[in-house]
């Protein structure tokens, strides 16, 4: 076995182990928990994809962001130690069914696609145009850049190397939104009178 | 056996599976949260995985890369949701979230 297929073989049991340990355990801080594992692997298996720059976003962005901020919110949204909150056994049984029929679903349909068959010649197999060996290990950083500023270096059908254009309105419509959004939910977020069990609910805005 | 795009859509469908019976079942908000999560992830590993196997080349990434960044900000924003919910109900429960008022 190829250290290639090793790594991918426990980056996926690493991976769907921990979505499946996510979907299986009640207590929420648990959940969080393998959320943290599964996502960390799904990082590696970028770096395994050669996609450094999207890999180590990943680990910045969503296992150092977004999974902190969702423990920040099970902290701040904690019930008190004798409370459990459960799903009964029939919803978890009638969701286990559909959740795998449609995974079989999925698997069938994915796996009875041809892909080679689909893009024709220009598969990458081709070391000419396309296979850039700096981008095919991994130094995708500055492509990458070059392409959110609107130069693309690459023509996508495998043809030899051409100035194309990029992403640069997907790239500022994205950049003006993350703002919009994070003042908005700082807005929502702010500090309100919490509503008190005794008291008019109508009194606290 | 050599690694093909077939297991990556595989790991991307488990991911977006378990993510939807994570959105279907869990009763804490920041639970379906996580569902969400597992869902664009499984997304994610799509893109990546096409980007490296057919002529998509690095749009594949960049799109993987607007999904991350658009995750993070419907992440702040559904947290803040949560937390309104939670100071005006005093619990996180969803299922009592049935009135359409307060």
């Amino acid at each position: 076995m190829s250290g290639e297929q090793f790594f991918f073989w426990l980056l996926a049991l690493t991976t769907c182990g921990g979505a499946i340990a996510v979907v299986l355990n009640q207590n929420v801080v648990r959940m969080a928990f393998w959320l943290v594992v599964s996502l960390g692997s799904v990082a590696a298996i970028y770096f395994l994809l050669h996609a450094d720059f999207v890999g180590t976003t990943q680990l910045l962005i969503y296992v150092g962001g977004t999974v902190v901020l969702l423990i920040f919110g099970v902290m701040l949204t904690a019930s008190g130690p004798h409370v459990h909150i459960k799903t009964s056994p029939a919803d978890l049984v009638m969701a286990g069914g559909v959740g795998v029929l449609m995974l079989f679903l999925l698997i069938s349909t994915v796996t009875a696609v041809d892909w080679k068959a689909v893009h024709g010649d220009a598969y990458p197999q081709d070391t000419s145009g396309y296979n850039d060996p700096r981008i095919s290990h991994g130094n995708t950083a500055r492509p990458i850049g070059l392409k959110l500023l609107g130069v693309s270096l690459e023509d996508t059908k495998g043809n030899p190397k051409k100035l194309s254009t990029g992403y640069l309105l997907p790239f500022e419509i994205v950049s003006v939104h993350l703002l919009v959004v994070l003042i908005g939910a700082s807005y929502l977020a702010r500090a309100k009178r919490r509503a008190d069990a005794n008291t008019d609910v109508e009194s606290s805005r | 056996m050599e690694i093909g795009l077939n297991h990556y859509l595989v790991v991307g469908a488990v991911l977006f599976v378990c993510g939807i019976i994570c959105m279907a079942t869990k009763r804490n908000a920041i639970g379906i949260l996580m569902g969400v999560e597992l869902v664009l992830n499984g997304a994610n590993i799509n893109f990546v995985a096409f980007s490296h196997y057919t002529p998509l080349g690095l749009d594949g990434q960049i799109v993987s890369l607007f999904v991350i960044v658009l995750a993070a900000a419907e992440a702040a924003v559904a947290l803040a949701i949560a937390l309104n919910f939670y100071n005006n109900h005093l619990t996180i429960d969803v299922d009592r979230g049935d009135e359409l008022h307060g």
